[in-house]
């Protein structure tokens, strides 16, 4: 199987793969998101960052359809996702989600779910992939570490061949160790062209992973700018400080250490 | 016949109903009132039925007062279900369909293979059967789809993530729910006269007819139960289906009952 990103990012590096135009999102009386106007990247990782409640999640929804705005446009790449068939889109734009979602059965159903009819050699490279031995194939699913199980899901997610990835706080069930791991697997993909949109409250993450960021509170885009610029920000900083609770964030923008939390 | 139950022993028969009051009195369950009113309104309903059904399937009355008899048990039987199952989005609509298709199927091979000669007589009886199983059905079929959908939310959502149609991404729970409805059915077809002897066969026996005429009767009978459920189950699957998913594939909010 071509990697996924070998064919993807470069040919459409150059344009953003996501465009919100004010964008709205209306929940049970209230606007989750407001007015949000941005761009997300055709390269590199962008991180989605701010408090619990701010619509982060919701913003990653929109970009395969999973929820639709009540007022603005989302556009992937350049096209209203409005108008695109979701199923189509849907594979174009791979998602991870929060808690690992195994579904029942052994690995290789979990990978054919996503590719009906795949050969064996697909399926081995997807874990191969994903730094997981072809002999949890045959494994029952609901068996597998998180660390694994969420890795899994990723290679679940990439043998659709998407063209960006959306990430939806996919380490923060996962132990320091699977953490580091999982991380280590999309900076791969991100470098070989694979763009990704990276939800996370973790600063330490953001600082690791990220090229890009977009900072949400209260369901409007706070900030938004290259990762390393964010030093730049205090104010938005001391938001993020304050919104993800356990950090503690030196003035160069750094986090210093996590309190209340095992190191790695 | 043999089996006639005259006024008298009905009352005498009530003494059993004595004796669950008064167990209920002893041990304090408190459900003195509620066994008495049950009993009254099961006497009267039935009576009332008893009545209409001499009416109704008196060989010189047309077929049209039986067929407007199934119609209107059928509009009840979806307002009964609506009350049971309230979280069941347009519960009362999906059922009702449901029952058609299920009468059109079970009383279509009863009266159209003439395993039964259509008369008010068999219609009424077997319709009812069919609805009152199918009414079941509806209820536990039903709320297991809304339940799974509901309580395995992000594993549907990955589904679709995928690039799954909102049918396949439903159907490993669909599967799971109309087993719950079909299965007790299948286990009673399988036990029954080794340790269930049926209604339908207890209450013919009672009533003077052979046991080996009773037991063809009751093998119909059992059928179209079976048939019913399985009928009811899938097309409510299908229909729940609909109505849970919008047409672009997105699985709606599917609010929790609120507790009673």
């Amino acid at each position: 199987m071509a990697h996924p990103s070998d064919r993807a990012g470069p040919r459409h590096a150059d344009g953003p793969v996501f465009t919100f135009t004010g964008v709205g999102v209306r929940r049970a009386q209230r606007w989750t998101l407001r007015a949000v106007t941005a761009e997300v990247p055709g390269t590199g990782v962008t991180a989605v960052v701010g408090p619990s409640g701010a619509g982060k999640t919701t913003l990653l929804r929109l970009c395969n359809r999973l929820d639709v705005p009540d007022a603005g446009v989302v556009s992937f790449r350049g096209h209203d996702v409005a108008a695109l068939d979701p199923l189509r889109l849907r594979r174009q734009v791979g998602m991870v989600f929060q808690r690992p979602t195994v579904f029942g059965g052994t690995v290789r159903d979990n990978l054919l779910v996503a590719r009906p009819g795949a050969a064996e050699e697909d399926l081995v490279g997807a874990l191969r992939g994903v730094a997981v031995g072809p002999e949890l194939l045959d494994q029952p699913a609901g068996q597998l570490s998180g660390g694994e199980a969420q890795r899994v899901c990723l290679a679940r997610t990439l043998i659709t061949e998407p063209e960006v990835l959306l990430l939806d706080e996919p380490t923060s069930a996962l132990d320091a160790g699977a953490r580091m791991a999982f991380e280590r697997l999309v900076a791969e993909l991100v470098r070989r062209g694979l763009p990704a949109l990276w939800v996370t409250h973790d600063l330490d993450q953001l600082h690791r992973v990220a090229d890009h960021v977009l900072v949400v509170a209260a369901g409007q885009l706070l900030h938004a700018g290259p990762a390393a610029a964010l030093s730049d920000q205090p104010d938005v900083l001391a938001l993020l400080r304050s919104g993800t609770g356990d950090h503690e964030v030196r003035t160069d923008g750094a986090t210093a250490r996590e309190q209340g939390r095992k190191q790695p | 016949m043999s089996g006639d139950v005259t006024w008298v022993g009905l009352l005498a028969s009530l003494l059993l109903v004595s004796v669950a009051v008064v167990v209920s009195w002893r041990i304090g369950l408190r459900l003195e009132t509620t066994i008495v009113w049950a009993t009254v309104r099961a006497v009267a309903q039935l009576l009332l039925a008893g009545w209409a059904l001499t009416v109704i399937i008196d060989p010189g009355r047309p077929l049209a007062w039986s067929w407007l008899w199934v119609v209107t048990m059928t509009g009840y039987a979806g307002v009964v279900v609506r009350r049971r199952a309230p979280e069941i989005p347009q519960v009362m609509l999906l059922a009702v369909t449901a029952f058609a298709v299920s009468a059109v199927v079970t009383l279509g091979v009863l009266f159209g293979l003439r395993v039964f000669p259509l008369e008010g007589r068999t219609l009424v009886p077997l319709a009812g059967l069919m609805i009152g199983n199918a009414m079941n059905a509806t209820v536990l079929a039903g709320r297991r789809i809304v339940e799974q959908l509901r309580d395995q939310r992000e594993e549907v959502e990955a589904r679709l993530a995928l690039g799954q149609t909102s049918q396949q991404a439903a159907r490993p729970y669909l599967v799971m729910a109309v087993r719950t409805a079909l299965v007790p059915q299948i286990e009673t077809t399988r036990a029954v006269g080794l340790v269930i002897l049926p209604g339908a066969m207890t209450g013919l026996i009672l009533a003077g007819v052979k046991p080996l005429d009773a037991v063809l009767v009751q093998a119909v009978v059992m059928f179209v139960v079976l048939g019913s459920v399985a009928t009811t189950a899938a097309v409510i699957g299908v229909g729940l289906t609909h109505r849970l998913f919008t047409r672009d594939h997105r699985l709606r909010a599917i609010p929790r009952p609120a507790q009673r």
